[in-house]
């Protein structure tokens, strides 16, 4: 065991993977030579030379384009993109390109890639580098969409990425980059497609997210010690795959559901979830699912307002009780 | 009586290499033109872009590759994926959405496929594939393998970002790509020149990523056969990557649906009378090769087409349960538990 920041994980997470599989190569925007904008990358360079650690243009098409043409020929590569907001200009990659190809080919080619991207606000960076975008991956049928909430899971999940044969869009959350954690030696593979229960309770379940997670866990200590309500966290960690199993499961024993959400509202994936539960497990519930989200808006960059528009411990712990005493 | 196939003095391609050129172009020129016929009858459907007036650059750069070269194409692709030598039958089979197709029918007409071949796709969101195509010679620069990647798209796809990410990238990684502007003056309906700062949209593009302009006859196969050696060579040898122009011109509409009434008076008559396969039947005549030798080739194509279309006319459609299949690499659609 070892004390590691959620950002050190990462850069832990592809050494591992780089040091396991010569074809794992590394593409992105100022990732080498200067180690990441987040630090992320520190001393792959270093490690891997420049041949597995390449420094890109600022060209996010290709970046992505390159990292599909190499994974469709016997690379396993990890394209990263500086920030989440940025796969909008090379959204045709996510959108029509590596997520179709294996389909449209009838199963010849295969594109066994991961998009590393620094995801989600609390950075007080406004509109453009703040957002949350996990619902713009999350909707295009072909991708695999992971979003680790700790260290551990940074480091398993990143690794079971890269051995993933398929597309991953692998969202690090920036607010989390500093957080740190008790990470076990030696090698870690996770699992993709696996929520898991971070506390148990009996009173409602709370579905959370990367930086949601820490907030939803927070909340609930809060709403057991102040008001006596006793709620189950799920780290939901995959997006797609997505472990409904673990959530329906939950449901059954609470007969509440709560989702936390950093995406603006519309369309975020605890819709989703909220749909799935009331298809299948409609009468298991005791009352309405509630989703707690970002309002739909741009992210303001100011502290204050930005703290106000995210959902925060307060806001869920509000949502909660008010849901449950009603 | 049969020759043994000959060479001429100063003759650098050789008459085995000629010949095989000239039934790579009739092979396009026939399927391309059943394609539209099928087509007529409602047997093709979506949409097809063909390229008869086209057939020399298809043959001219498939010709000059070696086994294990990769082609990256557009929708226009039918022509490059027959001249790496995919069977007429599983190309008009795709077009006509049959289970017999490249793909049984699950890609269609622009995304004609066939890894064996060495056709790693055709993309048919404009310049997308330029960076992939980078991808692919980035695998063959990064394990020291010797194979080339090829990327085919037209004039109008200069204009778009992926084109110029793409060189630039495909320069200061210095891959072995070859990107091969196949210039037929229109961006679908609209005339190249209307909407390009340059009179040669790739070529006078080159040297903005210090590239050499290559221009070349893209009628006569033989001129865009040495130019691909030369890119192909340049690109073994570590020397990175070329961009290539081919002055070309199609005689079909951009699309099916498309009767190309913006031709300028008299353009398309002008272009036939450079036509492809008609300079190339000269250009055999010239090196000694028999009218009859000529002729047979004529005949054994057109008879492989009829052939190939009877079996897509007879093959059943693409069975239900492949519209589930292959989304991830399990086989399956699966995106929960
Ligand atoms: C990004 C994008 N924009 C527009 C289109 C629609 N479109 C399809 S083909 C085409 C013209 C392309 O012209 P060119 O590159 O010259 O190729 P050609 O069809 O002449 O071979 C256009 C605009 C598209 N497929 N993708
Ligand atoms: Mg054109």
């Amino acid at each position: 065991m070892a004390e590691l920041t959620y950002r050190d994980a990462v850069t832990r997470g592809i050494a591992q993977e780089m040091k396991r599989d010569p074809d794992v190569v590394f593409l992105g925007e100022d990732i080498a030579a200067a180690g990441g904008v987040f630090k992320t990358t520190v001393g792959l360079l270093e490690e891997f030379g420049p041949l597995r650690v390449r420094d890109t243009p600022i060209s996010e098409q290709a970046i992505l384009g390159a990292a599909m043409g190499a994974a469709m020929t016997g690379l396993k590569p990890i394209a990263e993109i500086m920030f989440s907001d940025f796969i909008a200009v090379c959204f045709n990659y996510l959108a029509n390109e590596f997520s179709k190809h294996r389909y449209i080919s009838n199963g010849q080619t295969k594109c066994p890639l991961v998009v590393r991207t620094a995801n989600g606000g609390g950075a007080r960076f406004g509109a453009q580098h703040s957002q949350s975008v996990e619902n713009w991956c999350m909707m295009i049928p072909g991708l695999k969409v992971v979003a680790p909430s700790s260290p551990t899971d940074v480091v398993g999940l990143l690794a079971a990425s890269v051995r993933d044969p398929d597309p991953v869009i692998f969202l690090e959350h920036k607010s989390l980059y500093p957080i740190k954690g008790e990470v076990p030696d030696g090698e870690i593979v996770d699992t993709i497609g696996t929520a898991k229960i971070l506390r148990s309770g009996r009173d409602a379940t709370i579905t959370a997210l990367a930086l949601m997670v820490p907030r939803a866990l927070e909340a609930a200590e809060k709403l057991k010690e102040e008001h006596g309500i006793d709620c189950e966290v799920i780290d939901v960690r995959s997006l797609v795959p997505l472990d409904t199993q673990t959530i329906l499961g939950s449901v059954g024993r609470t007969h509440r559901l709560f989702t936390v959400e950093e995406n603006p509202r519309l369309c975020g994936w605890g819709a989703e979830i909220v749909s799935i539960v009331a298809d299948e497990a409609f009468y298991d519930l005791d009352g309405p699912p509630v989703r707690i989200t970002t309002p739909h808006l741009p992210l303001p960059a100011s502290d204050v307002l930005e703290d106000a528009t995210i959902p925060s411990v307060d806001r869920i712990v509000d949502r909660v009780k008010r849901s449950l005493n009603a | 009586m049969a020759r043994k196939p000959a060479r001429a003095p100063n003759d650098d391609i050789g008459e085995e290499t000629r010949l095989k050129m000239y039934r790579t172009q009739v092979v396009i020129r026939e399927a391309e033109q059943r394609a539209f016929d099928l087509f007529l009858q409602n047997l093709v459907k979506g949409t097809s872009h063909l390229s008869l007036g086209q057939e020399a650059v298809a043959a001219g750069f498939a010709t000059a590759m070696n086994p294990g070269d990769l082609s990256f194409c557009t929708y226009r692709g039918h022509a490059h994926t027959l001249a790496r030598g995919v069977s007429i039958e599983k190309v008009l089979g795709e077009l006509m959405q049959r289970d017999n197709g490249l793909m049984r029918g699950k890609g269609g007409s622009m995304h004609l496929t066939s890894e064996e071949h060495g056709v790693m796709g055709s993309y048919a969101i404009i310049g997308a594939h330029l960076p992939i195509a980078c991808g692919a010679a980035w695998r063959a620069q990064y394990k020291g393998q010797k194979d080339v990647s090829v990327c085919f798209f037209g004039d109008g796809t200069t204009n778009i970002g992926a084109f110029h990410e793409a060189l630039n990238f495909a320069v200061i990684w210095k891959l072995p790509v070859v990107f091969v502007c196949e210039n037929n003056l229109y961006m679908e309906y609209t005339p190249i020149e209307d909407v390009t700062a340059v009179q040669h949209p790739a070529a006078d593009r080159a040297g903005a990523y210090g590239l050499e302009a290559v221009i070349v006859d893209g009628q006569d196969a033989d001129e865009v056969y040495r130019a691909a050696q030369a890119a192909y060579a340049k690109a073994r040898a570590g020397g990175g990557p070329s961009l290539i122009e081919c002055k070309t011109y199609r005689y079909s509409g951009h699309s099916r649906a498309d009767p190309a009434k913006y031709r300028k008076p008299g353009e398309l008559d002008k272009w036939k009378e450079r036509d492809p396969i008609k300079i190339y039947r000269e250009r055999l005549l010239q090196f000694g090769i028999e009218q009859e030798t000529i002729d047979k080739i004529d005949t054994e194509v057109r008879q492989v087409v009829d052939d190939a279309t009877e079996k897509c006319k007879a093959a059943p459609q693409p069975p239900f349960e492949l519209i589930t299949r292959d989304v991830y690499a399990d086989g399956g659609w699966a995106w929960r538990n």
